[in-house]
């Protein structure tokens, strides 16, 4: 097609596409290989759609360092990345393959535990001390905000625990999803209550 | 600072016009590829509020000339390259009849056009790319167009507009 609009140098240039999607889907997975061979790729990401929503899933060179929701706004959550990562960050789903599979077999009902390396860079401090004690809760069963603040050996910061659960960089595979209030009820999820919901129901069905 | 991978959405397409219109359909994705490598490895240290696509023609046309240049050192003499017929087999396809009349000109008049008229850089910008001074990079621009016009007559659908 061909349009009058525009100077004439760019009608007389018009035939050269402006956008040639598929010739720049090739480029971009040729980038994100050769990227990752030369050491240039510091966080490699992709998403994969699941019953909770489509889930961000970003890896550094030394593991899994970000699952997100997508109320999180994936697009916020990779300029936060960009920010206090690296901003070496392309879309390249070839390191992302085994947490995809694994994600995919948990919603199955056929994983119960992630065997996936692990970057927690982006959890300091405290919050770090709280997600270690959280894949020790098992599949399926449940703990109050108390129990996990007295196992990480501060029994009065229940209110930690809870920013640290919310601010989990790995929800999902670390599972701050089984860390629920005293009286029953779920308590908060950053992806949502009704997310929060949907995987407690799972677990209790397998 | 940006993820690279928005930089690679906003500026791929524009940096594949720019190569495509330099070097040709043979060596364009190649030269695409070494330019966003090389802009991901120097990405970092990007001084906040840089021009980024200046910055990208810049290291695209630094891989341009390194690419001709290797061109030239294997080349054959250019009477003995048979006529390049259309990849796409449509007249109007830009790897025929375009680029046959944007590889007759010489390199700084069809760097000064795919600059200026595809990247929509400014001379002063183009000058700082490839030597020499504003003036002469409009001069190169002007001349590489009228040549164009010569050589790649705009055919009568681009004059009315018609679909085709």
């Amino acid at each position: 097609m061909t349009t009058t609009s525009g100077t004439p140098e760019e009608r007389l240039l018009a035939s050269l596409p402006a956008h040639d999607p598929a010739a720049l889907d090739r480029l971009r997975a040729r980038l994100a290989e050769r990227a990752e061979r030369s050491g240039l790729l510091d966080v490699a990401y992709r998403t994969v759609d699941t019953p909770v929503g489509s889930l961000l899933l970003a890896a550094t060179e030394r593991g899994l360092v970000r699952v997100a929701f997508a109320v999180q706004d994936h697009e916020a959550v990779l300029a936060d990345l960009a920010e206090r990562v690296s901003p070496r960050i392309l879309a390249a789903p070839a390191r992302l393959d085994a947490a995809g599979r694994q994600l995919d077999e948990y919603f199955a009902g056929r994983r119960t535990r992630f065997d996936l390396p692990l970057d927690l860079a982006l959890a300091k401090g405290f919050r770090r001390e709280v997600l270690a004690q959280l894949p020790r809760i098992a599949y399926g069963s449940t703990e109050s905000y108390a129990r996990v603040a007295a196992a990480a050996g501060s029994p009065r910061a229940v209110r930690a625990v809870g920013t640290a659960c919310a601010t989990n960089p790995l929800p999902l595979v670390i599972p701050c999803h089984r860390v629920v209030r005293s009286d029953g009820s779920a308590g908060g999820y950053a992806g949502g209550a009704a997310a929060k919901h949907h995987l407690l129901a799972l677990e209790a069905a397998a | 600072m940006e993820p690279f991978e928005r930089i690679v959405t906003d500026h791929g397409p524009v940096v594949l016009r720019v190569c495509r219109a330099v070097l040709g359909p043979d060596d364009a994705e190649d030269a695409w590829a070494e330019t966003f490598l090389a802009a991901m490895r120097a990405y970092p240290d990007l001084p906040p509020g840089a021009n980024v696509q200046a910055w990208l023609v810049t290291i695209a046309h630094r891989k341009a000339i390194d690419m001709l240049r290797a061109n030239r050192r294997r080349a054959l003499p250019v009477g003995d390259v048979p006529e390049r017929p259309a990849e796409t087999g449509r007249p109007d396809a830009w790897d025929g009849d375009l680029w046959n009349a944007l590889r007759a000109l010489p390199e700084r008049q069809r760097a000064a056009v795919a600059y200026h008229y595809l990247a929509g850089l400014p001379y002063r910008e183009i000058a700082a790319i490839t030597g020499g001074t504003p003036d002469a990079a409009r001069r190169a621009a002007a001349d590489g167009i009228r040549k164009l016009r010569g050589t790649y007559p705009a055919r009568p659908a681009d004059q009315t507009g018609a679909d085709r």
